[in-house]
């Protein structure tokens, strides 16, 4: 295999150019911001942006966490840790009736989900900001929460779905016997055995609702209930002339996946690819 | 009643039929009253007038005339086609090539790929951001640079708008697609490539004739992604350009989103949301049966 795909007796030349192109097109950007992000306001009005700052100045990360930086990523991971936590319950139980119940309700229930997949979110944006200012929740952070739940269960179902379907029959039939019922089965079958799916499922959805951004614009408006990368949007507003903070802003709110990726790249991948990559 | 009916046959009846369809009560609650009736809402908000505070009053067919007779709205159809036929045309031919390269075996490819993910760290909001204040024409890279050539108002000149957004979205969206095309490429049997070689084919045949046919799925998946995907960006317009100068960059999106909540004509707006929906579903039904026709056939024949 690494013989057939990797030792070709002439180099690639071709494909290893395009390849370091494309290394350069990604990767100027990001050298950019954090140079910026790490200069004096003056400084980068005259300083060679591609050059290191001599002197690197955290001015504009403290002016970031001063304005509030730490809140918003609180908000973003409560929103995120919640919708989560609720789509993998609920998806969970709906993905076991599905596979075990062999009534039409089950299977019928099932194709409405997956009708659900082609939805964009986006389109019902003003009923959603209807419901929510009616149900009272505008400018909290359940208003987010519970779009995001709605959402995500199409896809979140359909991949569980397609895991627990390969955990073998007899092994449900036995926990019958035992006598376990729905939840038993369900906490000691069902989870256990699906939990490379569960862990996957949960990091797209995280990612999903981490950079959500619609629905931050429209169902919440106080700065108390902001999460992050709306955060960035209003900073380019109330900080308009001052690069270095925005960029540093920028800059940080990437470290928390940053982190996930040096933790658990593999995890990462495979949850971003979640469902695709078949 | 209820008693006997538990009694002996409920256990049973349970083994035979399975768990409670009320497990999945909870899912279908979250699904049907938070993406469900908000859908059947935008259809229903279409037929009225709502400013978003007042009450709403119906309005008969005027949203769906006014939506079809107005330049902007029209203009801003136009463009989402462009934008996703672009999208498309674009980055799959990148992603593609893309994806080969990372599956390749080399250490150095290995290392390059870390690094192909960084663009996927970042939240659309802060790609927009960070790429505004880079080709910003009086502080941006070309600028300092003195790069003469590179030295536009790429974001506020209308004919180049469309284009710095389109290679923003390109930057962002490319290293997902990327990694679609990379799996694909690494299912393919290492098997057919040796026969291939038997057969004296090169590189470039080796490319042609097993790597691209194999992709086939993939580039269906990735396809219908992209495309259907082109119909809800939003973000990186609306931080980027806000649909300006003028209407240069006015997506459809971008297009409900100002009319509603810029406008305050919710009914408009919602109007202009089926139509998203709409043509959103046909699209992925109708790429996924021009796909998914042969399916069933397995993805290994001829081993």
């Amino acid at each position: 295999m690494a013989k057939i795909l990797g030792g070709r007796r002439r180099p690639n030349i071709i494909g290893g150019l395009f390849g370091w192109i494309w290394l350069v097109i990604i990767l100027t950007p990001i050298y950019y911001m954090v140079l910026a992000s790490l200069r004096t306001q003056g400084d980068y009005y005259k300083d060679n942006p591609l050059v290191p700052p001599l002197k690197p100045s955290m001015r504009a990360y403290r002016l970031v966490f001063e304005n509030d930086f730490g809140r918003y990523l609180l908000n973003s991971a409560i929103v995120t840790l919640g919708a989560v936590a609720i789509l993998l319950i609920v998806t969970l139980m709906a993905s076991y009736v599905i596979v075990r119940n062999r009534g039409q309700v089950a299977q019928r229930l099932f194709r409405v989900f997956l009708l659900g997949l082609a939805i964009p979110a986006q389109a019902t944006i003003v009923p959603l900001y209807y419901m929510i200012t009616k149900m009272g929740l505008y400018d909290t952070l359940i208003a987010l929460v519970l779009p995001s739940v709605g959402f995500g269960i199409p896809i979140t179902v359909l991949i569980l779905v397609n895991f627990v379907r390969d955990i073998p029959g007899e092994l449900f039939e036995s926990m019958t016997i035992d006598g376990a019922g729905n939840w038993r089965t369900l906490w000691n079958l069902v989870l256990p055995l699906s939990k490379p799916a569960v862990v996957t499922v949960g990091i797209y959805d995280a990612l999903q609702v981490w950079n959500g951004f619609l629905f931050p614009l429209v169902l919440t408006g106080k700065p108390e209930v902001r999460v992050l990368p709306y955060s960035l949007f209003t900073y380019q507003g109330e900080h308009g002339a001052d690069t270095p903070a925005i960029l540093a802003a920028v800059v940080l709110s990437a470290l928390p996946i940053l982190a996930a990726y040096i933790i658990g790249r593999r995890q990462l991948v495979a949850g971003l690819t979640a469902g695709f990559g078949k | 009643m209820p008693d006997k009916a538990h009694a002996p046959g409920a256990a049973t009846s349970r083994g035979r039929s399975g768990p409670s369809p009320w497990l999945a009560a909870p899912a279908m609650a979250f699904f049907g009253i938070f993406a469900v009736i908000p859908l059947l809402g935008v259809v229903y908000f279409s037929f009225m007038r709502w400013d978003g505070m007042s009450d709403m009053t119906f309005a008969g067919l005027d949203n769906w005339k006014a939506v079809f007779t107005d330049s902007t709205s029209l203009n801003a159809m136009k463009l989402s086609l462009v934008v996703m036929i672009i999208s498309w045309a674009t980055q799959t031919p990148v992603s593609l090539l893309l994806g080969v390269f990372m599956a390749g075996k080399q250490k150095y490819r290995a290392v390059l790929s870390v690094l192909y993910f960084l663009p996927l760290l970042f939240s659309s909001a802060a790609i927009g951001i960070g790429f505004k204040a880079m080709v910003d024409p009086a502080f941006g890279l070309a600028s300092q640079l003195r790069l003469g050539f590179l030295q536009r108002d790429w974001l506020g000149n209308p004919s180049l708008a469309i284009g710095t957004v389109l290679f923003v979205i390109g930057w962002a969206f490319v290293p997902f697609h990327s990694l679609l095309y990379q799996a694909g490429v690494r299912q393919i049997p290492a098997s057919m490539y040796e026969a291939a070689m038997i057969d004296g084919a090169g590189a470039w045949k080796q490319f042609w004739s097993i790597t691209l046919p194999q992709l086939k799925y993939t580039i269906a998946t990735s396809s219908t992604l992209m495309v259907v995907g082109a119909l809800t960006y939003f973000d990186l317009f609306y931080v980027m350009t806000q649909g300006g100068p003028g209407d240069a960059t006015r997506i459809l999106p971008l297009d409900m989103y100002l009319t509603g909540f810029r406008s305050f004509q919710m009914g408009k707006a919602s109007t202009i949301a089926v139509i998203l929906v709409v043509v959103g579903l046909s699209l992925s039904l109708g790429l996924n049966r021009l796909s998914g026709s042969s399916r069933m056939e397995s993805q290994m024949e001829g081993l």
